[in-house]
C-alpha cells in the first residue's frame, strides 16, 4: 500500500484543476492543497463566456464555481495570477512565476489549453481577439458596440455562439469558416446546414469555404482580407480556430505528450505521482474503444474526479459518455457521444420546426446525437450511446414512437 | 431577501438568504450547501440540480419548461415535486422555500 499523500498541488485553476480540489475535500483529503493559477480570478466556468456573460446578462462572480471564502473554508491556498514555471519531477516541487517553489507528493496537471492563433499578416492588431478568459471578453465586451462591425473566424461552437450573441447585440456579423460546413469538428452535415440557415436568418454573412489571407489596419484592425483580394471592412475580429493543449510544462519535465498529456483511466501520467486533467489530457475515451483529448466541461469535472480519485487510492468514478452544449439565440443544442467514425446520420423531426435531432450510428450502434430544442433526444441518446445500443435507423427517426420507448426497447 | 432552506438526503437543513433573480441552484452553490452539483452551471444541460420542492411551494415554484420536464423524465429516482433547481429564479413570494436534494446527482 502507497503512503498517503499529505501535499498535493494542482497546476492549472481551471473546471478541472478546481474540480480535483473539490473532490479530495469532498473524499476526506485532509492534507495540503495548492491550487495555482494564472488568471487573477478563482476557477470558473468558461462556458457562459460565449454566451449570458458575452451578452451582459451575467456578471463575472455568478460564474465562480465557489465563492472565495470556500477556499479558505476548506483550507486550499489559491494561488492566482501567478504561472507555474516548471515541473521538478526529482525534487518533486513546481517553480513560480512568482514566489517560493511548492513542494508535493502528488501532482496534477490541469493547464488547459489555449486558442490557437492563426499565422497570418495582421494578426497581433489590436481588435484581433480571441475568447478563452474572463480578460478576453471583457476587452471583447468594449470593442462590441452596437453597429460595430465584427468578422468570426472559425465556425466552432465558440465563433458561433459569439456570433449569435454579436446579432443580438446589435452587430453586424460575417462568419467565415474555411470548411464546406459550420461546426464542421463537432457535428454532420445536417446540423452544419442548419445552423447556417439559422445564422443567415438572424442577418449575419455566413461564408463558408472562405479563405482568410490575413488583418489590414495599422494598430487597430480595420479588415479582414480573403483569398482573390477581397477586403472585409470590420472593426473588430473574433478568432475562434480550435484550442492547442498547455503541455509544455510536462513535456519540459520528461513526461509522456502526444497530442495532450498522456494518461491512463485513472488520470495517472507516465509518471507515478503525477496526474492530468481537463483539456490538456489525453485520455482513454471508454465508450469508444479508443483516446482521446475532450475540450468540454464534462471532461474537465469527471477528470477532476478521476484524479483525486486515484490519489487517494479511492473507486474511480462512473464515467459519462461526453457530453456538450450550445446555446444559440432561442436553439439549445446539446450533444451525447462523439460522432467521428459515424457511417449513418438519421434525422429526427423537421429542422424547420427547431426542434430535432440527428442520431450519429456506426455499423448499426448510436454512438452520438445532436438534439436540437430536444431534451428527450437527448437524454435517451446519452444512454443508447452508453448502451452501445443497435436500433433500427426508421425507428429512431419516426417521430410518432416516443424516444421513452425507443429507449425501453433498446434498453430492455 | 427570500431566505431558502436545504434539506440534504440525512435530514440536515441549511438556511441561507437568496437573492431575487439568482436561482435556487445558484444560492446553494454561493452558500456552499452540498448535494447540488451543477455541473453545466444552470445551461439546463445536465440534470445534476435535481431537488424536490417542499409540498407548500410546488404550485407557487410552478411546473418545469417543457426542456426541463423532458431533462427530468429520464433522471434518477424523480417524483411528482421534483424540479431542476437551476430553473427556480428567487423571488419575494419564495421566501421560506423548502427544498431537498436527493442521495446522489449521478
Amino acid at each position: 500500500m502507497a503512503v498517503a499523500p499529505r501535499r498535493i498541488a494542482i497546476i492549472g485553476a481551471g473546471q478541472a484543476g478546481g474540480q480535483a480540489a473539490y473532490s479530495l475535500r469532498l473524499a476526506g483529503y485532509d492534507g495540503a492543497i495548492d491550487l495555482i493559477g494564472d488568471e487573477p480570478a478563482p476557477p470558473y466556468q468558461r462556458p457562459p463566456l460565449s454566451k449570458a456573460y458575452l451578452k451582459g446578462e451575467m456578471e463575472a462572480e455568478r460564474l465562480f464555481l465557489k465563492p472565495l471564502e470556500y477556499y479558505s473554508e476548506h483550507a486550499i491556498n489559491l494561488v492566482t495570477s501567478n504561472a507555474a514555471k516548471k515541473i521538478d519531477l526529482a525534487e518533486k516541487r513546481v517553480e513560480l512565476a512568482h514566489g517560493a517553489p511548492i513542494s508535493w507528493d502528488k501532482l496534477v496537471i490541469a493547464t488547459g489549453a489555449r486558442p490557437r492563433k492563426l499565422a497570418v499578416p495582421g494578426a497581433d492588431l489590436k481588435g484581433v481577439v480571441e475568447l478563452r478568459t474572463l480578460a478576453d471578453v471583457d476587452q471583447l465586451k468594449l470593442l462590441a458596440a452596437p453597429g460595430a462591425r465584427l468578422v468570426v473566424v472559425g465556425a466552432g461552437y465558440i465563433g458561433l455562439e459569439a456570433a449569435a450573441v454579436g446579432a443580438q447585440l446589435g452587430l453586424k456579423v460575417t462568419v467565415l469558416e474555411a470548411m464546406p460546413q459550420v461546426l464542421s469538428r463537432v457535428a454532420g452535415a445536417e446540423i452544419g446546414a442548419f445552423y447556417t440557415y439559422v445564422h443567415r436568418t438572424a442577418g449575419s454573412d455566413v461564408r463558408l469555404h472562405a479563405r482568410l489571407e490575413g488583418f489590414e489596419g495599422s494598430g487597430h484592425i480595420s479588415g479582414v482580407r480573403l483569398a482573390g483580394g477581397e477586403i472585409l471592412p470590420c472593426d473588430l475580429a473574433l478568432v475562434g480556430v480550435g484550442v492547442l493543449p498547455n503541455l509544455e510544462l510536462a513535456l519540459d519535465a520528461g513526461i509522456v505528450c502526444g497530442n495532450g498529456i498522456v494518461v491512463d483511466a485513472q488520470g495517472r501520467t507516465s509518471h507515478p505521482d503525477v496526474h492530468a486533467a481537463g483539456d490538456v489530457a489525453w485520455r482513454p475515451l471508454v465508450h469508444f474503444g479508443r483516446e482521446g483529448r475532450l475540450e468540454s466541461v464534462h471532461n474537465a469535472i469527471e477528470g477532476g474526479k478521476i484524479a483525486a480519485a486515484a490519489m487517494l487510492g479511492a473507486a474511480p468514478p462512473t464515467l459519462e459518455v461526453p457530453w456538450f452544449w450550445s446555446d444559440q439565440f432561442d436553439l439549445k443544442l446539446q450533444t451525447a457521444g462523439l460522432w467521428t467514425g459515424a457511417d449513418a446520420q438519421i434525422l429526427r423531426g423537421d429542422p424547420q420546426s427547431k426542434a430535432f435531432a440527428v442520431f450519429y450510428l456506426k455499423e448499426g450502434r448510436v454512438i452520438a446525437v445532436d438534439a436540437v430544442n430536444s431534451a428527450a433526444e437527448y437524454v435517451v441518446g446519452r444512454k443508447l450511446v452508453a448502451a452501445q445500443a443497435t436500433i433500427a435507423p426508421a425507428e429512431l427517426a419516426d417521430k410518432s414512437i416516443s424516444m421513452k420507448d425507443i429507449g425501453a426497447r433498446a434498453l430492455g | 431577501m427570500p431566505k431558502i432552506t436545504y434539506v440534504d438526503a440525512s435530514g440536515t437543513e441549511r438556511t441561507v438568504e437568496g437573492k431575487n433573480g439568482m436561482t435556487v441552484m445558484e444560492t446553494a452553490i454561493k452558500h456552499n450547501v452540498p448535494g447540488i452539483d451543477a455541473d453545466c452551471g444552470g445551461a439546463c444541460a445536465c440534470a445534476t440540480c435535481h431537488v424536490y420542492v417542499d409540498a407548500a411551494f410546488t404550485e407557487k415554484v410552478g411546473k418545469p419548461s417543457a426542456m426541463e420536464q423532458s431533462m427530468l423524465d429520464f433522471a434518477e429516482n424523480v417524483k411528482e415535486n421534483s424540479r431542476l433547481s437551476c430553473q427556480i429564479k428567487i423571488r419575494d413570494d419564495l421566501d421560506g422555500l423548502k427544498v431537498t436534494t436527493p442521495e446522489s446527482q449521478h
